[in-house]
């Protein structure tokens, strides 16, 4: 049980967020953690709780309120004792979550999405909550339960009815397994927390960044910018008095599909904050954060162990392995499950007690981010490598993939596959080779490479490559074989962005919603052919004119089922209106004329 | 080649006020080029009460009855291109604000229930009187529209600017001070 717990039992509500309140010395930009370890005492945020915070950090209340309003992971209404969010991703839905949901509900005599009666119990969706090797899975009041099945559903069920404590659950359900399948150069050896910490003083900032550069390192979290040329930027930035400059670890793994970092931070948490203190000592880093996304909460408490750790190692705190003047420490900071956050400027927002909604760039983070200070946001993957090649130097590094995208990839795969996981591969590796190390159960239908946001490729792309130079990649299958439905998934994509846009710009938050309609119209068996040309319509509208890079991509994932797997569109049309390039009751009047013919059955009506 | 044809155009107002009809007479003296660049089928101005092939309706107001549906299906039918005119058509507008109500209570309130009402008032069920829809809906959810004209109304001008490049066969555009929403 988290320590704050133990602190706030027999506490009254007042003095409980107050409480809270001085653990985070009345700090605004902590707004997230007050609000969330206020709820967890309280179980929701009551009015008067926001009134309460708002004096408590001395800003306006709206302020509280938009923060707080616009996370999923905080209520502004009573969610009960329990609060059960299953995953929804598609990958999920293919597992039978939605069913499994469905028996949940008619147990409980509930609908999804309301509150029961007695207000004991709440049942609702949630976007994938990084799960997709173990799925169907849930969160418990935000506790992640794997591999569900009826049986658990209803003894679940049972244990609610009893209003059985969440401690005194089968500790089995909450087993989060890592199914890492294969590692490589950046898993496969054990790592000594400090060995490179240690190679990087020695070497020193300057040779530190010259030999990340010398890696050729490119940030995994998709995007693929050289991590060193974001390094230096950050260096070079300049500070003001009583600035300093920030490493952020980018934790906040919402991209449907990918679960990843859920690992490397549950095993191999020593090597990223590792890397993040290597960062640190490049760019002159006196504050660290590690985003973590809410749906990960359940790791918080070994993640701190870690932290303890390190600085009772002399890995982090003050005068770091006896060097003088080398002083760096990270917090982690929790999320509250909002996708957009994972984009750098909206995280540094959330990171600042604000609504996650991304900022307009130029200035970028690298000069301008947390609190107005030079802020380098990497991804959880890049600061791993960034340990091994501080450890083991660029050579070694770069010896591994292709001339444009050096070293390992993890990657996340799920789906139809034998052995859903996360796989250590060479940059630069096939599709196809991936699936087959996964066990690909049937044909290859399509494959969703980096979620949503990604690339739709069909089966008969499985050669091209996961690397810079072809598919680039945050690391993540989805796998669909020949048995399922590729409208599904792209309708299930259509739904995700319609409900993470953050609502900033019309384009996106109109755009998304309108979108999801026409899909759903689709789905019905509604649809003409207007509404497909409609949809791809939108996808340019979108990407041309939205704020950030959601929005740009928010129509991907239909446009590209749509170029890629027409039929599965066309099928559920109730029309396909089509108008003749020529008269069809004219080309009968030979006809006629020869026959002599002039009665119904001779003519054919125009539609 | 031969002189051009001269477009056949037709308008109506659906669930509107009639305010876009007013802003089209709005182009003043314009009306005078306009009758030479087309001729009108079905619109109030002719007093025309079947719509004939077209080659351009405009649409004002919402669907909001029976009544609406067969009109829209119509216009549909007849013209090339179909003009969805002003807020209401587009978005439902003003007559929309009832969609959050539902239609049962509406019409007990308005004809049963509302103080004032004669002994014994009843829901009409005249069968000349078209049904309401439960919701009010904007055109393009009945029918397929090609181009939107938005405005409450639109103003004279820009009704103006629009049927011109239509007529010269351009793509409609709404520079800066044409296009309002409100």
């Amino acid at each position: 049980m988290p320590q704050n717990w133990i602190m706030l039992a027999g506490m009254d509500q007042l003095e409980a967020i107050d409480w809270v309140l001085s653990r985070h010395r009345h700090d605004g930009t902590r707004l997230m953690q007050i609000l969330r370890e206020t709820q967890e005492a309280l179980g929701w945020l009551a009015p008067e709780t926001i009134t309460r915070i708002a004096q408590g950090v001395g800003w306006p209340r709206a302020r509280v309120e938009a923060t707080a309003a616009f996370y999923s992971f905080f209520h502004l209404r009573p969610r009960g004792e329990y609060c059960l969010l299953w995953s929804d991703n598609i990958i999920d839905r293919m597992a039978g979550s939605r069913a499994l949901m469905q028996r949940l509900c008619e147990a409980l005599w509930l609908e999804p999405g309301r509150l029961s009666e007695d207000g004991l119990v709440f049942v609702h969706t949630t976007s994938d909550i990084g799960m997709g090797d173990q799925g169907p899975a849930l969160l418990v009041n935000y506790r992640a339960a794997t591999r569900m099945t009826a049986e658990r559903v209803d003894a679940m069920a049972e244990l609610i009815r009893n209003r059985v404590p969440l401690a005194d659950w089968p500790q089995e359900w909450f087993q989060v397994e890592d199914n890492l399948r294969r590692a490589g150069p950046l898993l496969g050896e054990a790592f000594t927390p400090g060995a490179a910490l240690a190679a990087a003083l020695s070497r020193g900032p300057d040779a530190q960044l010259a030999e990340i550069a010398a890696s050729n390192l490119r940030g995994r979290g998709g995007a693929g910018f050289p991590t060193a040329r974001k390094w230096q930027a950050c260096r070079d930035a300049p500070l003001a008095t009583d600035q300093t400059r920030i490493v952020v670890c980018n934790a906040d793994e919402g991209e449907p599909g990918t679960f990843k970092d859920r690992v490397l931070l549950n095993s191999h948490a020593d090597l990223v904050f590792e890397g993040m203190t290597i960062a640190a000592l490049t760019v002159g880093a006196r504050q660290g954060f590690l985003y973590l996304r809410g749906e990960y909460r359940y790791l918080l408490d070994t993640l701190e162990a870690v932290l303890q750790r390190r600085r009772d190692q002399g890995l982090l705190g003050r005068g770091i392995l006896g060097t003088p003047g080398f002083d760096f420490d990270i917090e982690i900071h929790l999320g509250a499950g909002a996708y957009v956050c994972g984009e750098e400027s909206a995280l540094i927002e959330s990171l600042e007690g604000k609504p996650g909604r991304p900022r307009l760039r130029p200035p970028f983070p690298v000069t301008h981010g947390y609190l107005g200070q030079p802020t380098v946001v990497n991804n959880v993957e890049t600061f791993a490598c960034a340990a091994r090649i501080a450890e083991k130097g660029a050579a070694w590094f770069a010896a591994t993939g292709t001339p444009q995208s050096t070293g390992s990839k993890l990657v996340s795969v799920s789906g139809d596959v034998a052995r859903p996981g996360v796989y250590e591969f060479p940059c630069g590796i096939t599709v196809a080779e991936v699936l087959d190390a996964a066990g690909v159960r049937n044909c290859v239908q399509g494959v969703q490479v980096s979620g949503p946001s990604g690339t739709t490729l069909t089966g008969e792309e499985l050669g091209r490559r996961l690397c810079f130079e072809d598919v680039p990649s945050a690391g993540a299958l989805m796998v669909f074989d020949c048995t399922r439905d590729m409208f599904e998934a792209a309708h299930n994509f259509a739904h995700f962005f319609a409900h993470e846009s953050c609502g900033f710009c019309t384009p996106c938050r109109v755009g998304t919603q309108v979108i999801a309609r026409l899909m759903d119209k689709i789905a019905a068996g509604r649809g003409s052919q207007y509404d497909l040309q409609e949809l791809s319509r939108l996808h340019q509208l979108l990407q041309g004119t939205a704020h950030c890079g959601l929005g740009h991509i928010a129509g991907n994932p239909v446009f590209a089922t749509l170029t890629k797997f027409r039929p599965a569109y066309e099928r559920r049309l109730k029309s396909l209106e089509f108008e003749p390039a020529f008269d069809l009751d004219a080309e009968l009047s030979q006809a006629r004329q020869m026959t002599g013919r002039d009665d119904a059955g001779a003519h054919l009506a125009e539609t | 080649m031969s002189e051009p044809r001269k477009l056949r155009v037709a308008t109506t107002s659906l669930a509107g006020c009639f305010g876009c009809h007013m802003s089209l007479l709005d182009i003043d003296e314009r009306l005078f080029t306009l009758i030479e660049l087309v001729d009108f089928d079905r619109t109030p101005l002719t007093d025309i009460k079947r719509c004939g092939p077209c080659d351009l309706g405009l649409i004002e107001g919402g669907v909001c009855n029976a009544e609406n549906v067969h009109v829209l299906r119509e216009f549909r039918r007849q013209c090339k291109t179909l003009v969805a005119v002003g807020a209401c058509a587009i978005n439902g507008g003003l007559p929309a604000q009832r969609n959050h109500l539902d239609l049962r209570d509406i019409l007990e309130a308005v004809y049963e229930t509302e103080g004032g009402l004669a002994r014994g008032a009843h829901i009409p069920n005249d069968p000349e009187l078209p049904l309401p829809l439960d919701r009010v809906h904007p055109i393009h959810e009945v029918v397929k529209v090609d181009y939107f004209l938005p405005g409450c109304p639109p103003s004279g001008d820009a009704i103006w600017k629009f049927l011109t490049d239509l007529i010269a066969g351009r793509t409609p555009t709404l520079g800066h001070g044409l296009l309002h929403y409100d």
